[in-house]
């Protein structure tokens, strides 16, 4: 344990940084940089190496390794560390290697499936993976079961996210944030908004829209625009003939580029002016940019997702991994997250926690979701394992993959 | 098993073996010692690789499989399929790579030049230049791809000047285009054709080209009779240099192209590897790919006749 610690405590840095995250909401930091991380990242994955021990979900040595998406943790004003992570450290001893590897879903997975299926150590004890492919992981067998009686606070889990039909009674996954695809633009170009995603298709946007490389937000928002419901039950067709629309705007070059993560880049440097986006990517982006990008869930619709975290069944530090889990489902930490990252916060009583930080905030719908806005949006359903390779297959295809 | 351990297993003593003349009747077995790491290391590292590889381009889906579960087989449909489907993407590969190596010769033959003609005698610059060359190897080659995407995109001065000048139509861009992807390209393996081409005009002698001068050539006869024979076996080696990762490069088309009229093979292939998780069609396509560049490249040396390559 003492070997784990970090020489931090008592270094008054380190203090200033914990109370500037009790205090402080709303964070600057440098979109670009972040983004660099997350584009290194893209081809830097391949060969991480790491202790290759088929855990029993002991609590092994060295660093807690966790891998994130871009700007999904508060960080202090020069980007250069994470409050509430440097606060877990010091309190806790356990030093946290964290990584924003994640540029989305399929990439991730591609690139560390060989040792999931060996079960070697994936070079993560902390992963970071949306609902389906969360899905796709339990079902393989891939994650580590948590003992829920060392994480006390998951109790705070909200009631909706307690029960999810992939793990049911959250044995092996708990929510770390969840979000909405919609539609978002640069004010300066489009003083007048959008309100639909065929609003992206308008010829004077040529060549400076963006879609996301995530098929279940990209064609569930061209779906729902459609008149289908994502949730519902589609069929074939209306999969086919959104997916027709990404095509389409891709051949005309109305579409850019279809990116992951790093759409933000694009929308900051203004090559991208409209773009389908996720919400709180752009509250956060906003802050850098004195409020030039807006947010919307299109008139018909939005999609709702979560990610969730989960340790891999060959890592070795399950144990710091569920305390980690429980610190964050601290509400006030919590809401010290929420804070800087702007997502809706899994976590009960972080809306209260948030009134003493920022009260503006506590009254965010994108953080703290109405009834009117849940109304709004709607959940990729759940796909089986040959649909999801049908159409994830397809959908990659069409973008060029 | 490490290399350190195989280069004293032959021998009993190797400080000894190395330190002393071999005798007259063991030369030969001194020397093929010393080739045993090479050839270990080319054995686990490439011969064993390209056997899996080979393999891999012949599995077969496990009918009703997971996502990414192949079975050994000799499914020799993987290759036609995947020439079907890619062939767009394999042509406009070789396209943009054979651009690239043009473009790298046209602007680095002249700096080559420079540093090794102009600059001889001075080795303080000499040495200077030549660093330049080499120092963008010092960063990440995605940052200084990512800086291209900042220098090119939209709202900054190279195309801001270009559409100015009329280069552009005013709604035009670079970023996320053929053009992109070529500047990108050209750029990432420039110092590979300089440094061939610096190595052999370092040795031309001077006195050629005054020889040219004495027998009334113009400096550009000069140059195209003496400098540019006497430099081929550079540019030879320089154009391989270029060509040959330019071909399977997918880092600057990812991050500089688009997703359709700019797609490389090497984007297909990390695409289907990583991502859509189809292990037999990445296999034959980069089977498909290093088998077209050994011909080309086969076919190009030995219509340079160009045999001591640097």
């Amino acid at each position: 344990m003492s070997s784990d610690r970090r020489a931090l405590p008592g270094d008054p840095r380190v203090r200033e940084l914990v109370r500037q995250a009790q205090g402080v909401s709303r964070r600057r930091f440098l979109a670009g940089a972040a983004g660099v991380v997350g584009a290194g990242a893209l081809l830097g994955a391949c060969g991480t190496a790491g202790p290759t021990q088929a855990g029993d979900g002991g609590r092994g040595d060295g660093p807690l390794r966790w891998a994130n998406w871009t700007q999904y943790l508060d960080q202090d004003e020069d980007s250069t560390s994470f409050p509430t992570l440097v606060a877990f450290e010091e309190s806790s001893g356990i030093d946290v290697e964290y990584y924003e590897d994640i540029e989305d879903n399929d990439s991730f997975y591609g690139k560390i499936s060989r040792q999931l299926e060996n079960g070697q150590d994936v070079g993560y004890d902390v992963v970071t993976l949306t609902d389906w492919m969360a899905a796709r992981w339990i079902r393989q067998q891939h994650v580590a079961e948590l003992d829920r009686t060392r994480i006390p606070n998951a109790e705070n889990i909200l009631p909706n996210l307690a029960a999810v039909d992939f793990d049911d009674g959250r044995r092996f996954s708990l929510t770390w944030q969840s979000g909405f695809a919609g539609i978002a633009w640069n004010r300066e170009v489009i003083p007048d908004g959008l309100r639909s995603v065929s609003d992206l298709w308008d010829p004077q946007y040529r060549g400076r829209v963006l879609v996301l490389s995530e098929m279940r937000d990209t064609i569930g928002l061209l779906m729902l625009e459609n008149g289908m419901d994502p949730a519902g039950s589609w069929t074939t067709d209306d999969w086919f003939d959104a997916l027709d629309v990404v095509q389409r705007n891709l051949a005309d070059g109305q579409i850019r580029q279809v990116r992951g993560n790093s759409y933000t880049q694009d929308l900051a440097s203004g090559d991208a002016v409209a773009c389908i986006a996720w919400s709180g990517d752009i509250t956060s982006l906003n802050y850098e940019n004195d409020g030039k990008f807006a947010f919307a869930i299109p008139d018909a619709g939005g999609t709702l997702w979560s990610d969730n975290l989960m340790v891999p069944k060959a890592s070795s530090r399950r144990a710091q991994a569920e305390d980690l889990f429980d610190y964050y489902y601290d509400p006030v930490v919590a809401a010290e997250v929420a804070a800087w990252v702007n997502y809706v916060t899994p976590v009960q009583g972080a809306q209260e926690a948030m009134t003493q930080i920022d009260p503006e905030l506590a009254e965010d719908p994108m953080i703290f979701p109405t009834e009117e806005i849940l109304s709004q949006v709607h959940v990729f359903r759940t796909l089986t394992p040959a649909e999801e390779e049908r159409y994830n297959g397809q959908f990659l295809e069409a973008i060029g993959a | 098993m490490s290399v350190a351990t195989a280069l004293q297993r032959p021998g009993g003593a190797p400080g000894a073996a190395a330190g002393r003349p071999a005798p007259p009747g063991g030369a030969g077995s001194g020397h093929r010692r010393l080739i045993v790491p090479g050839v270990l290391y080319l054995l686990v590292f490439f011969v064993l690789p390209v056997g899996v590889l080979l393999a891999t381009s012949f599995y077969a889906r496990v009918p009703g499989g997971e996502l990414g579960e192949f079975e050994p087989a000799l499914r020799w449909q993987n290759y036609p399929e995947a020439l079907a489907q890619f062939w767009p993407q394999l042509l406009r590969s070789f396209g943009f790579a054979a651009a690239a190596t043009v473009a790298a010769l046209l602007v680095g033959y002249p700096m080559a030049y420079v540093i090794a003609v102009r600059a001889r005698g001075r080795p303080a610059l000499q040495g200077l230049l030549v660093v330049l060359v080499v120092a963008p190897f010092f960063t990440s080659f995605i940052l200084r791809t990512i800086a291209w995407k900042q220098i090119l995109s939209d709202d900054g001065r190279v195309v801001g000047a270009l559409r100015w000048l009329h280069v552009l139509p005013p709604d035009g861009r670079l970023s996320a285009t053929s053009a992109a992807v070529v500047v990108g390209l050209t750029y990432s393996f420039l110092p590979f054709m300089v440094l061939p081409l610096f190595a052999s005009l370092e040795r031309l002698d001077p006195r050629l080209l005054e020889a040219g001068a004495d027998l009334y050539a113009t400096p550009l006869t000069t140059f195209r009779r003496v400098t540019l024979p006497l430099s081929a076996p550079g540019v030879v080696a320089g154009t391989l240099l270029t060509f040959i990762p330019a071909v399977g490069d997918y880092v600057n088309s990812s991050l500089l192209g688009n997703n359709t009229t700019t797609v490389m093979i090497g984007q297909v292939v990390d695409a289907r590897f990583f991502r859509v998780l189809d292990y037999p069609t990445a296999a034959a396509l980069s089977v498909v790919l290093m088998v077209s560049i050994l011909v080309l490249v086969t076919a190009y040396v030995r219509r340079a006749g160009t045999e001591e390559l640097v």
